[in-house]
C-alpha cells in the first residue's frame, strides 16, 4: 500500500471536520438570510451589547488565566522537590477532569448557590448569606477550577525536565532559592508557561456553559451571545459572523505567543 | 603542604538504610589536588556533595578554615561545583552564564566585564561570549562550567566527573588543561572520578574509597607501586595477586618458590598476599627463572604485548615489549623491589568486594 493511502483517514477527517465546518461558517458568516454577501454580520461586533460581552469574556479569561498560572507555577515548583508520590498527586490534580466537564460545574452550582453547600455553612455559623452565585466571581471560580489542568500539566512537564544540577548550579553559584526559582526556574519554564496560557485562555474566552450556570444568565460573554444566536434568535448568519470574529482574535493571540516563543507547537502536541 | 582547608569529621550518611559513608574522615590542605577515586556507589560523590552543601550528614561536621559550615546552604559557601553535564544554564549566552555568580553577588559592570574576558582567556575561549551554548562542544562547554565557577574566585573548586562525558582525546587535553588551571589559579581542587588514569595523572593526593570506606590515601605514586590492599591494587592498574607466605623478613614464598623481597614486619611463615605489576614480571629461559611455566596467550596492544602465561598453577598476566610464542617455555622471575607485600584482609569493608562499573 502506498504511503497516501494512509493517510487518506486524516484527510477524510480533517475535510469533514474541519474544512467542511469552516466552509460553512465562512458562508454564513458572510451572507444575509437571502444568501447575498454582505459584511454586516462580522461589523455586528461593534454593536454596543455585543462589544461588552467581547470585553467582559477577555476580562474574565484574563483573571482566570492569570490565577490559574499563579497557582500552577508554584505547585509545580513545589512537585519538582517532592520524591515520592509525585505520580499521585498529579493524579489527584488531574482526577476531576475525567468527570463530565458540566457535571462539574454543576457541582460549583450546588455549592454556590443561595441555598447551596457554601451559604448552608455559614448561615449556620450565623453569619448572613452570601451572594456568591451569578456573580463574575463565580464565573472565574468556574474557569479556574475547570482549566486548572491545562495549566499544570504542561507547566509541570516543562519544570521537571529542568535537569537537577541546573538548579543545584545556580544555588552553587550563589543565588538563593527564590532567585533560582526566578532567574532559573521560571525562565526555562516559559514553553510550558506559554501552552498553558494558550490552553486556558482560549477555551475560557469561548466558554458559554460556566458563565451560563454560574452567571445565571446575568454575565453575557460572547460565547453566550453565539450561542444565542444559533439557538434562541435562529440567526445563524450572525452566529457564525460573530464566530468568525473570535477566530481571528484567538488567531492572533496564538500568533503573538508563537512569537513569543517557538517551542509552543513542540508542547502543545504533548 | 598548606595549613587545612576542609576537614570532613566522623561523617556518616544513609539512603534508604544503606550506608554509603561511615564514621568517615578526610582533611584536604590549601592548594592541593586532591581525586576522590573509587567505583560507583563508594561514597565519593556523596562525599562531594557533602562539602558542597548540597547534602546533609547524618552524624558528624563539616569545618571549611576551621569554622563548623555543615548547616550552611550551598549558596553561603565559599566553594563552587563543576558538574558531570555541565548544568550550564541554557537560556543564557556564555558570558551570562559566567556572569551568573557575579551578578547575584551585585559585582559592578566593568568588573563583571573584566572578569568574563578574564575567564574566557584563561579556558582559551576568547571571543566566544556571545555564543549560545547549543553552539558548543562537550568540551568547550565544560570549559565554560569552569570558567563560571572561578570567576567567583572560590578558595574551593569541586569537580564531579567533569571529563565523563568527553571522548578519550578530549579528555587527555583537558586534564592537562585542569592541571595548568589549578596551577595558575593557586586554588585547591577536589576531584571525583572513577578513572583511575584520571586520578593518576593530575592529582596531588589520591583517596582511593570503597563502601564508603578510605582505602588507601597517597601520592599516585604510592599509591599505584605500594598498594596496602587488595582492593587498591586491583583498582588502580592490572596487578597479578597471588598468594604467598611470609617465610621471614625480605623473603617471601610465592607458589613453592621463594622470592627476596624488600618488605619487613609481617611476622614469620604469615600467609599473605603478593602484589606483582604485570609489567615487572620477568621471563627468562627455563630453569633460570624461579618458576617454570608455559606462555598461554598474546595479544598486541601497540605500546607492549600482553600475555598470559601458566606458572605455578597460576595464570600470570605480563606485559612486555618482547613478543612470545604461545606454548613456549618460559621461567618467571621478578625484582626484589618490584614485589609488594599486604596483609590478608581480615574485614569485609578492606576487601575488593565488587566492580559495578
Amino acid at each position: 500500500m502506498n504511503k497516501k493511502a494512509l493517510s487518506a483517514p486524516y484527510v477524510i477527517w480533517i475535510i469533514g471536520g474541519t474544512l467542511i465546518p469552516l466552509a460553512l461558517m465562512l458562508y454564513y458568516g458572510l451572507t444575509d438570510g437571502e444568501g447575498s454577501f454582505t459584511l454586516s454580520n462580522i461589523l455586528a461586533i461593534g454593536e454596543p451589547g455585543h462589544l461588552k460581552a467581547l470585553l467582559t469574556a477577555l476580562l474574565l479569561a484574563a483573571v482566570s488565566t492569570l490565577i490559574c498560572f499563579l497557582l500552577a507555577f508554584p505547585i509545580a515548583v513545589l512537585l519538582r522537590r517532592v520524591k515520592r508520590a509525585k505520580g499521585l498527586i498529579i493524579f489527584l490534580f488531574l482526577l476531576p477532569m475525567w468527570m463530565n466537564f458540566l457535571l462539574r460545574t454543576m457541582a460549583w452550582q450546588v455549592l454556590l448557590e443561595k441555598g447551596g453547600v457554601i451559604n448552608s455553612i455559614i448561615s449556620w455559623l450565623g453569619f448572613e448569606k452570601l451572594r456568591l452565585i451569578n456573580t463574575p466571581g463565580a464565573v472565574i471560580m468556574g474557569m479556574v477550577y475547570d482549566f486548572l489542568p491545562f495549566m499544570l500539566l504542561p507547566i509541570n512537564n516543562a519544570v521537571s525536565k529542568i535537569a537537577l544540577s541546573t538548579t543545584e548550579a545556580a544555588y552553587d553559584l550563589g543565588a538563593s532559592e527564590m532567585q533560582v526559582v526566578f532567574k532559573v526556574v521560571l525562565p526555562l519554564s516559559v514553553p510550558g508557561i506559554v501552552s498553558g496560557i494558550t490552553m486556558v485562555f482560549v477555551p475560557a474566552l469561548t466558554t458559554f456553559v460556566i458563565s451560563n450556570m454560574l452567571g445565571g444568565g446575568k454575565i453575557y460573554l460572547i460565547g453566550n451571545i453565539i450561542e444565542q444566536e444559533f439557538t434562541v434568535g435562529d440567526n445563524w448568519n450572525l452566529g457564525a459572523g460573530l464566530s468568525i470574529v473570535m477566530m481571528v482574535f484567538i488567531l492572533i493571540s496564538m500568533l503573538f505567543i508563537a512569537k513569543f516563543d517557538k517551542d509552543v507547537e513542540e508542547d502543545l502536541a504533548i | 603542604m598548606g595549613k587545612a582547608l576542609i576537614e570532613l569529621k566522623n561523617i556518616t550518611k544513609s539512603y534508604d538504610g544503606v550506608t554509603v559513608l561511615d564514621d568517615f574522615n578526610l582533611t584536604v590542605n590549601e592548594n592541593e589536588f586532591i581525586t576522590l577515586l573509587g567505583p560507583s556507589g563508594c561514597g565519593k560523590t556523596t562525599t562531594l556533595r557533602i562539602i558542597g552543601g548540597f547534602e546533609k550528614p547524618d552524624e558528624g561536621r563539616v569545618f571549611f578554615e576551621g569554622q563548623d559550615i555543615t548547616e550552611l546552604p550551598p549558596n553561603k559557601r565559599n566553594l563552587n561545583t563543576v558538574f558531570q553535564k555541565y548544568a550550564l544554564f541554557p537560556h543564557m549566552n556564555i558570558e551570562e552564564n559566567i556572569a551568573f555568580g557575579l551578578k547575584i553577588s551585585k559585582k559592578s559592570k566593568d568588573y563583571i566585564r573584566d572578569k568574563i574576558d578574564y575567564a574566557l582567556k584563561l579556558v582559551n575561549l576568547d571571543g566566544f561570549g556571545k555564543r549560545s551554548i547549543d553552539s558548543l562542544s562537550g568540551g568547550q562547554q565544560q570549559r565554560i562550567a569552569i570558567a563560571r565557577a572561578i570567576v567567583n574566585e572560590p578558595k574551593l573548586l569541586l569537580l564531579d566527573e567533569p571529563l565523563g562525558a568527553l571522548d578519550l582525546k578530549l579528555r587527555q587535553e583537558m586534564q592537562y588543561e585542569l592541571i595548568r588551571l589549578k596551577n595558575e589559579l593557586g586554588i585547591t581542587f577536589i576531584y571525583v572520578t572513577h578513572d583511575q588514569e584520571e586520578a593518576l595523572t593530575m592529582s596531588d593526593k589520591v583517596v582511593v574509597m570503597n563502601q564508603g570506606y578510605i582505602q588507601q590515601m597517597g601520592t599516585p605514586e604510592n599509591i599505584y607501586n605500594e598498594p596496602e590492599n587488595a582492593f587498591v591494587a586491583t583498582f588502580i592498574g592490572d596487578s597479578n595477586i597471588v598468594p604467598g607466605t611470609m617465610v621471614k623478613d625480605r623473603l617471601v614464598n610465592i607458589l613453592g618458590a621463594d622470592f627476596p623481597c624488600v618488605d619487613e614486619g609481617f611476622g614469620e611463615n604469615k600467609p599473605v598476599d603478593v602484589v606483582i605489576r604485570p609489567e615487572d614480571v620477568i621471563f627468562r629461559a627455563p630453569g633460570e627463572g624461579r618458576i617454570d611455566g608455559e606462555v598461554s596467550h598474546i595479544i598486541f596492544k601497540g605500546m607492549h604485548y600482553e600475555m598470559e602465561a601458566m606458572a605455578g598453577g597460576f595464570e600470570w598476566l605480563i606485559q612486555g615489549t618482547k613478543p612470545y610464542e604461545v606454548g613456549e617455555k618460559i621461567s618467571i622471575d621478578v625484582d626484589p623491589f618490584n614485589i609488594q607485600i599486604m596483609n590478608k584482609p581480615e574485614s569485609e569493608d578492606e576487601e575488593a568486594i565488587k566492580f559495578d562499573e
